[in-house]
């Protein structure tokens, strides 16, 4: 009998039960819950007259709706009647419900999928559900962790479970040492374009090889944010000496002799060497280079030197098509070069890019620089309040500041555009999120993703522009 | 839950691959704390020609008549055809909420993503998988003929076309069985909290770690 792979050992630990079909009942130790895919959830709660399983697996944050500027007044502040109702609708769930909230002005305060792993409440080995998409992120820590709608939010509210047929096992590897100035985000942008946003599809996909373990857990923790956009609900990554580096000391991480077990157990928390899996794609780190989107789905991608790609070179009539609306779209002639593109805005954030290596790799660039005259607005969001002091402590606020950026308070903000910060109609923006789908910065709004250091390059530059020829 | 057994409906084509959720029902929409009331929005950057914002009478906005869903001759319809990687993206459940208050119970196309997949059977709206070859000549179909319909029966889980072809798909029996039965997921878990008891006590002897009150 083959060994295990990494998906095996944690479906095979939180399994409660399976049925004749392999329909699995899973057991979840942490859900994070934030003000809106929640709502619905509590709701409906209070109209069967259930309880929460267990109110201590659970952590709730504002963050999709929460403005980025003047928050003196807190939630009463929010200028948006109904973004308030439902940041206010969060609290008082919260209140009511006995779930522990960091609320809007709390110092601890960020993007959920950022707050989880800094205060410690993501730990290996453990099941990490969120309504959102984006909680493959938390798949960094050899967890496994993936986003749920609003019904499977109450499920795991009443039952602390989740109804589950178990998915097939991916590795992707990259092997071999990436460049000098070639990010996380390059990578897993050049793993989405080789596999496709539903290569993953049906599959956890365990990051590996050596170009991943290279990476710290901050890196990786960007590479597994984005499995989803490869189609994979969960995205992971073994545990290993910088993992438990990571965890240790944090607010709700175990101490002491309970950190001595769990380090221990940890330790187990890889695939074995004669595990199998359904399929595996392998990368040659050193092909990586700065990557740019230039379309409308994420596997639309090129490096930054190359030229936006000509549908009719394309085989597939579905995909010719496809690219041909996304072209259209986002107003690109085939066979242009991408360092021909001017933008009009610069977003540096969201959970794919905000912690503080990330805005390390962009305060680099920025540094001494200024904003060019045809960028309109250039802002940076840190991912937590945490995150903003500490790049406050590091003079990062200064230096995006006296380079023209704007420095905000933490949140999702203009990755998904609920709160006012948004592209208007035919901008185009150099983005750190993960999402370059139509209208998803704004109606009309066009998105090219990028990496912290080529956002701030593309920043100071008016159009892309390989990072590496500025630092 | 609603239950799903048979549909005899209008079929609309959707011809574009990677249809994600932030396209299904945009972002500003989801500001709302209720489940109904989003199908007015369904596909609103593609549907209507000037912007929305939660609260407005929708129906006075400028419709965009080169969007399928404008068309008279799709007015009605009730089964939705799509293309590769449908409901990409965002875990948005309002994705499912929007379609199902739009009056559509089905969607076929050759491939889902999982999030969005999972969400339609929490909603009493049954996702399809076909083959590519079979879709497109389902789409090739339903742009030539107005008023074209599918019946889709989920206990027999065929699909018959109006010439009489009759498809076989697949379902996931469990899913089968609660669409069927309109039956509430929740309920059926409980039955198992002896169980999920079992379980708690046996991680907490051996991982207690794991069981780290989150409490302020």
């Amino acid at each position: 009998m083959s060994g295990k792979t990494l998906y095996d050992k944690l479906w095979d630990a939180h399994l409660v039960r399976e049925d004749d079909n392999g329909t699995g009942l899973i057991y979840i130790d942490r859900h994070l819950v934030h003000e809106v895919t929640s709502p619905q959830a509590f709701e409906g709660l209070r109209l069967t007259g259930r309880n929460p399983w267990r109110t201590d697996a659970v952590l709730a944050v504002p963050d999709h709706n929460v403005p980025t500027t003047q928050r003196d007044q807190g939630v009463a502040g929010i200028t948006d009647p109904v973004a308030r109702l439902q940041v206010e609708t969060l609290d008082s769930n919260c209140e009511s419900f006995g779930i522990t909230e960091f609320h809007m002005n709390d110092l601890r305060q960020g993007i959920v999928h950022v707050i989880g792993p800094e205060q410690g409440a993501t730990l290996p080995g453990m099941t990490v559900v969120c309504g959102d998409s984006h909680t493959s992120t938390h798949g960094a820590f050899g967890a496994m962790a993936f986003g749920i709608g609003t019904s499977e939010v109450e499920h795991v509210l009443a039952t602390q479970c989740l109804i589950q047929k178990k998915s097939k096992n991916m590795q992707v590897r990259v092997e071999g040492e990436l460049g000098e100035g070639v990010t996380a985000k390059d990578v897993v942008l050049a793993i989405i374009g080789e596999i496709g946003t539903a290569g993953g599809t049906g599959y956890a996909i365990e990051f590996a090889g050596s170009g991943i373990e290279s990476l710290s857990i901050e890196g990786r923790m960007t590479v597994c944010n984005m499995a989803i956009e490869a189609g994979a609900r969960c995205g992971m990554v073994a545990v290993d000496q910088k993992t438990i580096d990571y965890v240790t000391g944090r607010p709700f991480a175990p101490k002491g002799e309970m950190l001595e077990r769990a380090i221990e157990n940890w330790r187990d928390l890889h695939s074995d060497n004669d595990s199998v899996f359904d399929r595996v794609v392998t990368l040659k780190a050193a092909d990586i280079q700065p990557q740019v989107t230039w379309g409308t789905s994420p596997e639309m991608v090129v490096p930054v030197n190359a030229a936006v790609p000509d549908p009719a070179q394309e085989t597939d009539s579905v995909k010719q098509t496809g690219m041909q609306k996304a072209l259209e779209y986002m107003a690109l002639q085939p066979g242009m070069p991408v360092t021909d593109i001017t933008i009009d805005k610069v977003f540096i954030g969201s959970c794919t890019n905000s912690r503080i290596e990330d805005l390390r790799q962009a305060a680099a660039v920025a540094k001494g620089r200024k904003v060019a005259d045809n960028v309109a607005l250039a802002m940076v969001v840190p991912g937590s309040g945490l995150v903003k002091q500490q790049a406050e402590e590091e003079g990062l606020d200064r230096i995006f500041i006296e380079a023209g950026f704007e420095w905000r308070e933490p949140g999702c903000s203009m990755c998904l555009a609920m709160n006012a910060d948004r592209l208007e109609p035919g901008e185009r923006c150099a983005s750190t999120s993960n999402r370059n789908f139509e209208g998803r910065q704004g109606a009309g709004g066009r998105t090219h993703l990028v990496s912290p250091a080529m956002a701030a390059a593309a920043a100071v530059a008016g159009h892309f522009i390989d990072a590496r020829e500025l630092v | 839950m609603e239950k799903f057994t048979t549909l005899d409906g209008l079929v609309m084509p959707l011809d574009r691959p990677n249809v994600d959720t932030d396209a299904i029902i945009p972002k500003q929409y989801l500001k709302s704390v209720k489940r109904s009331g989003f199908g007015p929005n369904a596909f609103d950057d593609w549907r209507y020609l000037d912007p929305g914002e939660p609260g407005e009478d929708h129906s006075k906005r400028r419709p965009n008549p080169d969007f399928v869903m404008n068309q008279p001759r799709y007015h009605g319809a009730q089964i939705l055809l799509g293309r590769e990687n449908f409901g990409c993206g965002s875990s948005r459940e309002h994705a499912v909420w929007a379609l199902e208050d739009a009056g559509f119970r089905v969607v076929i196309a050759p491939s889902f993503a999982d999030i969005f997949f999972n969400n339609c059977f929490k909603n009493g709206v049954l996702p399809i998988v076909l083959d590519a070859g079979v879709m497109d000549r389902l789409f090739a179909e339903v742009e030539a003929s107005v008023g074209y319909r599918l019946m889709v029966d989920l206990e027999a889980q065929t699909i018959a076309t109006p010439d009489g072809e009759v498809i076989h798909f697949e379902v996931d029996e469990f899913r089968k069985y609660c669409l069927l039965n309109g039956l509430d997921d929740i309920g059926l878990t409980l039955q198992h909290a002896d169980e999920i008891h079992a379980y708690e006590q046996r991680r907490r002897a051996e991982a207690p770690w794991l069981f780290n009150a989150i409490t302020l």
